[in-house]
């Protein structure tokens, strides 16, 4: 039984879920904690956490953590994960097939004129909220880490858009240098 | 061949994605634009848009649109289980063995020097994709507001996107009406 809700529930959250993983940890909190009560406020706060510091998506993480303490078992996180991605997969492939099909229609053509620039202004606003004093610290918290913060933005923001140097490694390098650094 | 391919290229894209959705653009762009050559600058701006008009998860509607240009529906799945898969497997490790992983120092000291340079990451291609999307002098201002709609007035995306495409839709309608096109 549990399983079919599961199911639902991250189906849910998958095809109404706009505007990226942020926007959805408000749906899934609502879901999840609220409503079906499979996880405590304080637990949903430790999976933000951990989704902050561990790749993947937040929504994938979320899913995954959820289906598993809400089952106890393997087959919950896999199921939840399954139902998140799912209507992706329907809703991109048709999304797909008819701009393949219409992309020379001047219709489609005018709607795309405006809204590739748009979509360069969603991407600028996403590194603009996350210059934020929990990833960057605060000159009236701790001077260093500010500083420490400003230059490897400087330094990685260089290194990848002047010399193209591979993010992955980028990611890699500012790592070890908070390890050191700290 | 090309599935495997693409399964290891998203399950790297997907190892290395700190910080959600937009992180994962230059990685991407960085692996199938310049790397692979698998599809050009201007798909991969297409591909954005498209992922971006759509509800879901960004990263995992990017990988279904790519693996899908270059193998169709198994290569569909097959980027998308790669993109999936690493923050699968570690999140069900963490959930079942260690639940205070946030709390441990070490951890803490990586990611205080790998948050400011996900901010990087994601801010240079905003003008690494400007030409692709063929900003220009003229439509500058589109992003500009967007940018700002969203992080001043806590505008949600999507309605940066239905305004952006209704309004080249209608600018287009009423250019051609006047016989300008």
């Amino acid at each position: 039984m549990i399983f079919i809700h599961l199911f639902i529930t991250f189906f849910k959250i998958g095809l109404f879920g706009f505007g990226g993983g942020y926007a959805m940890l408000s749906m899934i909190q609502g879901e999840v904690v609220t409503r079906h009560a499979w996880i405590t406020a304080q637990e949903f706060t430790d999976i933000v956490a951990i989704s902050q510091m561990t790749p993947g998506p937040i929504g994938i993480n979320s899913a995954t953590y959820i289906g598993y303490t809400a089952t106890g078992s393997v087959w919950g996180s896999a199921l939840a994960t399954f139902a998140l991605v799912l209507p992706s997969f329907i809703v991109m492939l048709i999304l797909f097939r008819f701009f393949m099909k219409y992309h020379d229609n001047p219709h489609v053509k005018d709607t795309f004129a405006t809204l590739r620039p748009a979509v360069i202004g969603l991407i600028a606003s996403a590194a603009l909220i996350l210059m934020t004093a929990e990833n960057f610290g605060s000159p009236s918290a701790d001077d260093s880490q500010f500083l420490y913060s400003i230059l490897i933005f400087a330094v990685v923001f260089i290194a990848n858009f002047v010399f193209k140097i591979n993010a992955i490694l980028l990611i890699v390098l500012a790592g070890t240098a908070g390890y050191i650094l700290y | 061949m090309i599935l495997l391919q693409l399964f290891g290229t998203f399950f790297r894209i997907g190892l290395f994605t700190i910080g959600g959705g937009y992180a994962m653009v230059p990685i991407i762009e960085e692996a199938l634009v310049d790397k692979k050559g698998w599809i050009s600058r201007d798909d991969f701006v297409d591909t954005l848009a498209l992922s971006q008009s759509a509800s879901g998860i960004l990263a995992v509607n990017i990988s279904i649109v790519t693996g899908y240009r270059i193998a169709a529906l198994p290569g569909a799945i097959s980027a998308a289980l790669g993109t999936v898969m690493p923050s699968f497997l570690i999140i069900l490790i963490i959930a079942m063995f260690f639940t205070r992983f946030s709390e441990n120092a070490v951890v803490e000291r990586i990611f205080k020097g790998i948050r400011p340079a996900v901010v990087a990451l994601i801010a240079a291609p905003v003008f690494r994709l400007g030409k692709s999307a063929k900003v220009n002098l003229r439509n500058l201002w589109i992003p500009v507001v967007a940018a700002l709609l969203i992080w001043l007035l806590d505008f949600s995306p999507i309605w940066i996107v239905l305004i952006a495409g209704g309004g080249g839709y209608l600018y287009g309608l009423i250019q051609r009406k006047r016989g300008v096109r």
